[in-house]
């Protein structure tokens, strides 16, 4: 059973992939606005729109990676099972990748819409202010030597509290662009089916890749344990 | 002893060793006054930038030397191996998570008593115009850099790799009261004072630090084993 998980979810994500592309070119409303004198809004963005369903999915597991990652990590601190340790390298791990994504496809929203590479559109800034945590994470999980778990397991415990912090700050420091509601209760009727659609998809690809790397680093530690049986009973050298 | 107590023996030894040496404190002042010299021909120096980026040097200053003095504030314990001893100490962990994060606290400030009247003196800064929240804003976000660092440059004592690490960790973790201390500074410094705004983000501060404070006094006991 335990063999067919990341099978069934890479499938998962694949068969979601295909339908949700699918849905997202030909489901949805194309993103044009007309000025009241029918004349087109010079920051229309027709398909260069489309990038969201895919931006937005991911940046929704981006944020969920944090949680995990820190209630995994509190987890480990009071049981002090590696479990719990695996999963939060692993979802941090992954969540890197995602926001990588995030931030590029971001981007590329930016240039369409603002002509800019880059700013500071609250939401934006948030996603980099986390990835840039996970990214601390990584480099402690690297570098730190032995002690390296515990230290990476405060630091996203300290992340995860840090977010709200984050959420009022970035809120606070520009104009509050989709209002209170957030961007999904501002989506057009015709875009939330395809856009929840890539949500689902992406959660697919991400438990996935996080089961895979736990797998991964049980089977590591697994060997390492036994090597050390191995040449304590004088069997290997 | 109460808890507070203990930590203030904590505290007042590290400050006791620190006023002998006065190692930390004159090396990080200097610094920043050092880094206060480089603005003045790093910034454009008319009226209009000099407010605009004011508050963000003075909290940049903060962290560099912030980080530079909690390094130094625990290799000092490393270096004779002490941090053993104060941890096998007869007083509870907080005591000494305490007594540093106080210690440490103390050393920043003093540093920032004498890096931001430079700051207002090179660049011609209204920086003491409103002294009460400014002197707040800047004791309520040392405090809250001095408790999270603390915790680690505490697990960071034995990590080779400790120094590049440090800011790795604390500056993304921190970034908010960096940015609540700015917008509070910039707030008070602007030609037309914007009360509302400082107030704001002092309260922000303010919960900031009481969160992290909580969480790790939590956190420290766990983190931080021999």
């Amino acid at each position: 059973m335990k063999r067919l998980v990341v099978p069934l979810f890479v499938l998962l994500s694949v068969v979601g992939l295909v339908a949700s592309t699918f849905a997202v070119f030909t489901q949805t409303p194309l993103s044009v606005n007309f000025n009241e004198d029918g004349s087109l809004v010079g920051t229309s963005l027709f398909y260069n729109q489309k990038i969201f369903y895919f931006h937005v999915a991911h940046a929704f597991w981006l944020f969920g990676a944090v949680f995990v990652a820190g209630v995994c990590s509190i987890l480990y601190l009071v049981k002090r099972s590696p479990k719990w340790d695996d999963i939060a390298l692993a979802s941090v791990e992954v969540a890197v990748a995602f926001g990588a994504v995030v931030l590029v496809t971001g981007s590329i929203w930016a240039k369409a819409a603002w002509d800019v590479w880059w700013n500071t559109e609250p939401r934006l800034t948030m996603s980099l202010l986390l990835w840039l945590i996970l990214m601390g994470y990584v480099l402690v999980r690297r570098f730190a030597g032995p002690s390296a778990d515990r230290i990476a397991a405060g630091m996203a415990i300290f992340g995860m509290v840090g977010v709200p912090f984050i959420y009022k700050m970035v809120g606070q420091d520009s104009h509050p662009a989709a209002g209170t509601k957030g961007v999904v209760a501002t989506l057009d009727a015709g875009m939330r089916g395809p856009f929840w659609m890539c949500v689902a998809t992406f959660l697919c690809w991400f438990i996935a890749l996080v089961v895979y790397r736990v797998q991964g680093t049980r089977a590591e530690r697994e060997l390492r344990e036994l090597r050390e049986r191995g040449m304590d009973l004088g069997v290997l050298s | 002893m109460s808890l507070l107590r203990q930590a203030a023996r904590v505290a007042g030894k590290d400050l006791r060793i620190e006023l002998r040496s006065r190692e930390i404190v004159y090396t990080m002042a200097f610094f920043g006054g050092l880094l206060a010299v480089v603005y003045t021909f790093a910034f454009p120096q008319d009226k209009r930038a000099i407010l605009g980026s004011v508050p963000g040097m003075l909290w940049v200053t903060i962290a560099f030397t912030g980080t530079i003095g909690l390094g130094r504030a625990f290799d000092r314990e490393r270096e004779n191996d002490t941090m053993r001893a104060l941890l096998l100490a007869p007083v509870p962990r907080l005591a000494v998570f305490l007594g540093k994060a106080i210690s440490i606290a103390v050393l920043v400030l003093a540093v920032a008593a004498v890096v931001a009247p430079l700051l207002a003196l090179f660049l011609n800064a209204p920086l003491f115009a409103h002294p009460g929240p400014f002197v707040l804003v800047v004791v309520l976000g040392v405090l809250g850099f001095s408790v999270v660092g603390t915790v680690f440059a505490a697990t960071l004592l034995k990590v080779r790799s400790r120094d590049v690490l440090l800011p790795v960790i604390l500056y993304p973790l921190l970034i908010p009261l960096f940015v609540a201390g700015t917008e509070t500074t910039a707030a008070l410094v602007a030609e037309r004072p914007d009360f509302a705004a400082a107030w704001y983000w002092i309260k922000f501060l303010g919960i900031y630090d009481a969160v992290f404070l909580v969480l790790s006094l939590w956190i420290f006991e766990s983190l931080v084993i021999e």
